[in-house]
């Protein structure tokens, strides 16, 4: 499988803090690349660094054939790298249609062409219509956003993202607060995203996590322990160690 | 029938209502002709604050600053003999506001919140004391504008402004064409743009949305329009002050739309009718008495009536009639 | 109107959330007066929403919280801690603008009968390395000193209850050998705990029984020793 995103070591400290203390990582076509980690381990900020949000103190990232480690935020997205939020961040007071297509409009933007009715915009209403209906909110679409379900705007969240049409998704723990039902609904959605994208999750759900990823890396105060098969992850004894203390005897 | 209705609406009240506006003229006494065109200026500045505020989000503080800026360039840019020509005046003034507009926004724009409101702040009291200090704008007196630009088309004279029906012509055709071009941009996808900036500028730039492009250029069309509304102030008293770019000033037009309603067009046009009309009434002793001397006091304690009561501005009065 | 007998703290059938999220759903368990509970699970499975619906900061949306029997669900925070609950957030929440006797002070009272038994005397001789900083900043103090400083002044409010949230993290080893002393100091002196933390082994030792939450729900309740002669259980529950 094609190494689409390439990290190395990524490092980013706050005063005399390493939040993220040089992790490497690589994300691939077609894989699930999950991170999971203890309390503060870092996760998130791992995923702003990737994502563009927060600089690197020191490190490398490569996307393709292109370092954007300089790159601005709007400027990875547009070139296809596609992120979800821990905390539902949408855009509340819009249609789910109108969530999808603005989220649409930033490959076709055009803003001179004022005379062009944004609503009418058939390029964007056409993708935002297929980003919904991959995350199965098309019978929604007229709905305003802030009355969906929790569970309905983590699925947005993903419609929003796969609307930028990425290659990449940073996925911030896209099962927070979800009932069973809901949980199982979202992890048919990112199997099926799996073929043509790649995808870096971080979650606590043990349980979804195992069925869903195919390499998992573990972080403990922003330092990457261990990183391989979902199987082997399990026996590793630092990882042991890192969640139920010190090994029993 | 009533699905026609509600379709059109949106399109045919504002007509009817610009052309009861062009009749107006006919049954006005001076004074009330003077006043209508002073709230027809007010709804042309509010409009270009409600881009910025309603539209953007973006909550200036200073936008006085590019009304004075169109006003004082208007009247420093009219020759003292003979009048103007509009063709390139109008246009001066806007460039004029719309230059410090570029320049203030560049520098503000890495601000936000509770620090964009004040750099904003900052930038429009710097402008008001050099108009206030300098000899550039006659000082704390304001300058005359001596003759009123005009409208020619070769040899025939289109519009003379020194004509009182005509410069309500010329404010009543300005407001029509910013509501027209703000209806225009708020339909497209720039500005749908600035409101998804309002309501989640995160969300925006992780899909892609360079957004201190587009707030720029909503902060400098702002102002642009801004400084229409100063040139026509200026057409309209002859003579200009520092005090248009007060922070009075701005701090009145950003009365009028949180009044009148932040977000939708009608709302800065109702707004600023509102709020000129109560000044008016609470200001004139034939209605108020001896209460009249207060009048920032009365009207003072009607704004924060009104906005405890009316949060979402005038406009935000629902009519109920039967089933929601 | 406390009950006889009561169990110091009840838990019944409790759900809350964030919005519109779930993250509880229907936890119940009991604290009798004078034991030390473990409450345990990984990340993001409940523990501080629990706790935080415990002391008021968080609104149920159903269920019970009881307090000696009496029907406290819904109490403000302030309220909650009127009783007897003195909590130790995770972060430690001392007040960096006030020196160490100050936020030793600060919410100092007696306890519901009129007793003292943590006077600041007492508190410092269980934490020396405070007393010898008693002027200084609380942004003056090293991680380990401000988590017995937020100790400290959870027991100064003569708690009967106190409730302990990762008090050991990100702490050096032998700091986090003298809190866990401390703690066992503490319940020897009758105050009931409730304990998070994420050093399993450590939490058993410390607690008569301990409670495992996976996505909001109990998945496990025993004494600690059952649990921990189960590493299968542990591992499973807490575990990768």
């Amino acid at each position: 499988m094609s190494v689409v995103v390439e990290a190395k070591r990524l490092s980013r400290t706050f005063g005399g803090l390493a939040a993220v203390d040089a992790v490497s990582l690589d994300l691939r076509l077609g894989e699930v690349h999950a991170v999971i980690g203890t309390n503060g381990a870092g996760k998130s900020t791992l995923v702003n660094l990737l994502s563009g949000e927060l600089p690197l103190t020191s490190g490398e990232i490569r996307f393709g054939d292109d370092d954007i480690t300089g790159w601005s935020q709007p400027r990875r997205a547009r070139a296809g790298i596609g992120r979800s939020y821990q905390r539902t961040t949408i855009f509340d007071s819009f249609s789910v249609l109108e969530n999808c297509r603005l989220s649409a409009q930033a490959a076709l933007q055009r803003p001179w062409q004022v005379w062009q009715s944004a609503q009418r915009c058939a390029g964007s209403r056409e993708v935002a219509a297929q980003a919904l209906q991959a995350a199965g909110l098309a019978d929604r679409a007229d709905r305003i956003a802030g009355t969906l379900s929790h569970g309905q705007k983590r699925q947005l969240e993903i419609a929003m993202c796969l609307a930028t049409k990425p290659r990449v998704l940073l996925l911030d723990e896209p099962l927070a607060g979800m009932g069973a039902e809901e949980t199982e609904r979202m992890l048919a959605l990112l199997q099926s995203l799996k073929a043509g994208h790649a995808i870096l999750l971080i979650e606590h759900d043990m349980d979804a996590v195992f069925r869903i990823a195919d390499r998992i890396t573990v972080m403990v105060n922003g330092a990457v322990i261990a990183s391989d098969a979902p199987q082997r992850i399990r026996e590793h004894p630092q990882v042991v160690t890192a969640y139920l203390g010190e090994a029993h005897s | 029938m009533v699905i026609a209705w509600s379709r059109w609406l949106p399109l045919v009240a504002p007509l009817a209502l610009l052309l009861a506006l062009a009749l107006l003229p006919a049954v006005l006494s001076p004074y009330l002709m003077d006043l209508t065109v002073k709230i027809l200026i007010s709804a042309i500045f509010a409009l270009s604050l409600q881009l910025l505020v309603g539209t953007t989000g973006l909550v200036s503080l200073g936008h006085a600053a590019f009304l004075g800026i169109g006003a004082y360039v208007t009247v420093l840019a009219s020759p003292q003999g003979e009048g103007a020509s509009l063709w390139w005046l109008l246009p001066a003034a806007m460039a004029g506001a719309a230059a410090y507009a570029l320049f203030v926004g560049a520098l503000s724009l890495r601000t936000r919140g509770v620090y964009f409101i004040m750099v904003t702040l900052a930038f429009a009291q710097m402008a008001y004391f050099v108009f206030h200090d300098t000899r550039l704008g006659g000082g704390s007196d304001g300058i005359y504008l001596y003759v009123r630009p005009v409208l020619r088309l070769g040899d025939t004279t289109l519009l003379d402004l020194e004509n009182k029906r005509q410069v309500y012509g010329l404010v009543l055709a300005s407001l029509a064409f910013t509501w027209g071009l703000l209806a225009l941009l708020l339909r497209s996808r720039f500005g749908h743009a600035l409101q998804g900036i309002r309501v989640n500028e995160a969300r925006m730039r992780a899909v892609g949305f360079r957004t201190y492009g587009y707030k720029l250029a909503a902060f400098v069309i702002a102002g642009a329009l801004a400084g229409l509304a100063g040139a026509l102030f200026a057409i309209q008293d002859g003579v200009v002050n520092p005090e248009l770019l007060s922070w009075h000033e701005s701090g009145a037009v950003l009365l009028m739309i949180i009044l009148g309603g932040l977000g939708p067009l009608r709302g800065a046009i109702v707004g600023a009718v509102a709020f000129t009309l109560l000044k008016e009434l609470f200001a004139s002793e034939g209605l108020v008495g001896p209460l009249a001397a207060h009048w920032q006091m009365t009207l003072g304690f009607t704004i924060i009536a009104f906005v405890a009561l009316l949060p979402r501005g005038i406009v935000g009065i629902r009519l109920r009639r039967g089933a929601a | 109107m406390t009950v006889a007998n009561a169990p110091l703290v009840e838990i019944d059938g409790l759900h809350a959330g964030y919005g519109d999220s779930r993250v509880l759903h229907g936890v119940s368990f009991t604290l009798p007066a004078g034991s030390a509970l473990g409450l345990l699970g990984r990340n993001g499975m409940g523990k501080t929403t629990l706790i935080r619906t415990l002391m008021g900061y968080l609104r149920p949306t159903a269920g019970r919280v009881r307090w000696q029997g009496r029907d406290v669900t819904g109490w403000p925070p302030e309220r909650i801690a009127r009783l007897g609950v003195g909590y130790v957030p995770e972060g430690r929440g001392i007040f960096p603008n006030l020196s160490v006797r100050e936020n030793l002070l600060m919410a100092a009272r007696a306890s519901a009968d009129g007793q003292w038994p943590w006077p600041m005397e007492r508190v410092l001789e269980t934490f020396p390395r405070l007393g010898e900083r008693l002027a200084h900043g609380g942004q003056q103090l090293s991680g380990g000193e401000q988590q017995m400083l937020a100790i400290g002044r959870a027991l100064m409010t003569s708690p009967q209850l106190l409730i302990l949230d990762e008090a050991t993290e990100g702490l050096a080893p032998l700091v986090v050998a003298e809190i866990w002393r401390v703690i066992a100091q503490i319940r020897a002196g009758g105050i009931s705990t409730l304990i998070v933390d994420r050093n399993v082994r450590r939490v058993l030792e410390h607690a008569d029984q301990a409670v495992v939450l996976e996505k909001g729900r109990i998945v496990c309740a025993a004494a600690s020793s059952t649990l921990a002669d189960d590493p299968a259980a542990l591992a499973r529950w807490l575990g990768v």
